[in-house]
């Protein structure tokens, strides 16, 4: 099969499989609501609780769902092709502790927005990230020309560890509550209430999957290694710098929105291979889309197994990546 | 003998053993300093206690056991006497070290403080051991700990004057219509985010039921609820009550009420019954914990309570 016609096969199934998730989610939650009324546009929007349900819960809920798991998983893709390591994750390179140190003081010193009063929680998360990154790239550069890859993983583990120990000593200090709601957000939480906080990271998100849509090729020769993708005309040191900073953009954006959702970057890669081989070209795409079906299912099972009470949905995708991630590295050997 | 021959066979090993005979004779020093502080001494009362639980400071304070008390935790604020007694760690990091050096002969702890459970069980220092529940709970503990201290006279006026403050509200609120109410004591500011309530047991739910209200999440039987946006439009609360233990100022309640102009559909936003109480009194289950439920009262029957 051409590489044309297997994209279009990939667009197709996962296309079907992301649109079917994104309709059906909204029809379930902790609550019945009946369908009928919620298009029934005759009675005002502001008495039609089965319509504010729909629309201000489920809906901005299931698209946060689809962005950060789309967003996630073809960030672990880049990542794992930028480290050429298998068992690499969006989080692995400090990303996800930076923006946790951030939600973290912004959440125990209720930190807000100008006068508007917005929560600065997303904001802060975000920036927090970034400084990870920069951190991270700043010490991947410093001696070689290029980024190195082993660099970059002591630099982006250790600043893991470091940051999570910043973020035990603020947790230390705060208030029982505030304590209670850090942890909270560390379990991932895609009840974001409002459409806001997706327009805010919807921008940061168009320009990290336009730099991967670029990257798919890259990506391909930089898999075969640094020398042999320079002999074939790659410019290594700036493509491997795109890979770092738009799958970064990618997961600081997301983490921003649902908090640092484990595992979701590292099965998706995996199964989407596992089903259309190794072509970024292919893998990029459907990655995309199967990570925002699986994570809109995972948070379908956090807000109806135990409802009313919410299970936190990165918990949900833990226990199946926990088993399937344990899984494929028996089936490797 | 013992460490010598433990170093000849491992060095790492041999360290291990001297920490532990170390640590063995430092526990008997420690004990050979102590020797009437035994287990609780059953004729006399404890002279010397040492709380961490604001809550329960509180009490020995109400009962007349304050000049008993010799330290507290570090989230102790009320009463002032008890902010000015030195500070000994709190729920989570209690500093063993200054709590033994201080002598305590009761030292009140919260259950699941088990390794400091251990380490006083251990020095035979007596412990008062407590836990959060219900509205119930506290009167009781108030009577359990008044036997323990020697002030049962007090601890039954502390407890009458309680009793007697819940019933002076439930005697205003009587009558009046319910509202169905979310009590949430947590979220983040500026969203509508990380929303917590209380659920149907524990002090909070008991105080709302005191105070006139009906809790929407009564029948989910956890202290407290992650109440998502779904939840909060489904279950249509006709007053929201938000608690807050530190001080809020005017220009923040105002955004902070604001901010649940986006859910329009719960019934206490359109009404404008939603209001936020920032009063360390309606959080502690302790003494004032009267005063807290009519601070609660009050939110929800305005007209009962004169001005």
């Amino acid at each position: 099969m051409t590489i044309r016609r297997r994209f279009a096969m990939a667009m197709a199934v996962y296309g079907t499989l992301a649109a079917a998730a994104i309709v059906l989610a909204p029809l379930v939650g902790s609550t019945t609501i009946d369908l009928g009324r919620v298009f029934d546009f005759s009675t005002p929007f502001s008495e039609n609780v089965d319509a504010q349900i729909f629309f201000v819960a489920r809906l901005p809920r299931t698209l946060a769902g689809a962005l950060v798991g789309a967003a996630l998983a073809s960030a672990g893709v880049v990542f794992q092709g930028l480290l050429r390591n298998p068992l690499a994750t969006p989080f692995t390179l400090g990303v996800s502790a930076g923006a946790a140190l951030g939600a973290m003081l912004a959440i125990t010193f209720d930190w807000t927005l100008g006068i508007a009063g917005l929560s600065a929680v997303p904001a802060a998360a975000f920036l927090g990230a970034t400084g990870a990154v920069s951190i991270v790239f700043a010490l991947a550069r410093a001696r070689h020309r290029g980024l190195s890859t082993d660099v970059l993983l002591l630099a982006g583990v250790t600043l893991n560890a470091f940051f999570s120990a910043l973020i035990l000593m603020v947790q230390y200090f705060a208030d029982f509550a505030d304590s209670y709601r850090t942890l909270r957000w560390l379990m991932g939480d895609l009840d974001v209430s409002s459409y806001q906080p997706l327009l805010s990271a919807l921008p940061l998100l168009v320009v990290a999957f336009a730099a991967f849509a670029w990257l798919a090729r890259p990506l391909n020769l930089l898999s075969m290694g640094a020398d042999s993708a320079e002999t074939r005309g790659l410019e290594v040191a700036s493509a491997q710098r795109r890979a770092f900073f738009s799958a970064s953009l990618a997961t600081g954006a997301a983490v921003s929105v649902g908090g640092p959702i484990g595992f979701i970057g590292i099965i998706v890669p995996h199964l989407v291979r596992l089903m259309v081989g190794s072509d970024h070209r292919v893998v990029l795409p459907a990655s995309a889309l199967f990570g925002a079906a699986f994570l809109v299912g995972c948070d379908v099972l956090a807000r109806t197994l135990l409802a009313p009470v919410e299970l936190p949905v990165g918990v949900i995708t833990a226990l199946i990546g926990g088993p399937f991630f344990l899984w494929l590295l028996v089936r490797k050997q | 003998m013992i460490p010598f021959h433990g170093r000849t066979r491992a060095g790492s090993n041999g360290t291990a053993v001297i920490a532990a005979v170390a640590a063995a004779v430092a526990v008997v020093l420690v004990l050979a300093g102590r020797p009437s502080a035994g287990a609780s001494q059953p004729s006399g009362h404890p002279a010397r206690i040492i709380s961490v639980i604001p809550a329960v400071t509180e009490m020995l304070f109400a009962i007349g056991a304050g000049p008993q008390v010799v330290a507290v935790g570090s989230f102790d604020e009320y009463p002032p006497e008890a902010a000015r007694l030195p500070r000994v760690g709190a729920l989570l990091d209690p500093d063993v070290e200054r709590i033994l050096s201080l002598r305590p002969d009761l030292v009140i702890v919260y259950e699941s403080q088990s390794d400091l459970r251990t380490q006083l069980a251990r020095v035979g220092i007596g412990m008062f051991i407590y836990k959060h529940a219900g509205l119930a709970d506290i009167t009781t503990t108030i009577s359990a700990l008044g036997d323990r201290v020697g002030r049962q006279k007090e601890a039954a006026a502390t407890r009458a004057a309680i009793e007697a403050k819940l019933n002076e509200i439930q005697a205003r609120v009587q009558g009046r219509p319910r509202p169905r109410t979310a009590l949430v004591f947590g979220r983040d500011a500026g969203a509508l985010r990380g929303i917590y309530a209380s659920g149907g047991v524990g002090f909070l739910h008991d105080m709302l039921d005191a105070a006139g209200g009906d809790n929407i999440f009564a029948d989910v039987p956890r202290q407290s609820v992650q109440a998502t946006t779904e939840l909060m439009l489904a279950r249509k609360p006709d007053a929201i009550v938000e608690l807050r233990s530190s001080a809020v100022t005017e220009a923040q309640k105002t955004r902070e009420l604001s901010v649940w102009k986006s859910l329009p559909g719960i019934p206490a936003v359109r009404s404008n019954r939603v209001t936020i109480v920032s009063d360390p009194r309606t959080v502690v289950p302790g003494p004032r914990v009267g005063d807290g439920t009519e601070l609660i009262a009050r939110a929800l029957h305005p007209e009962a309570f004169p001005k």
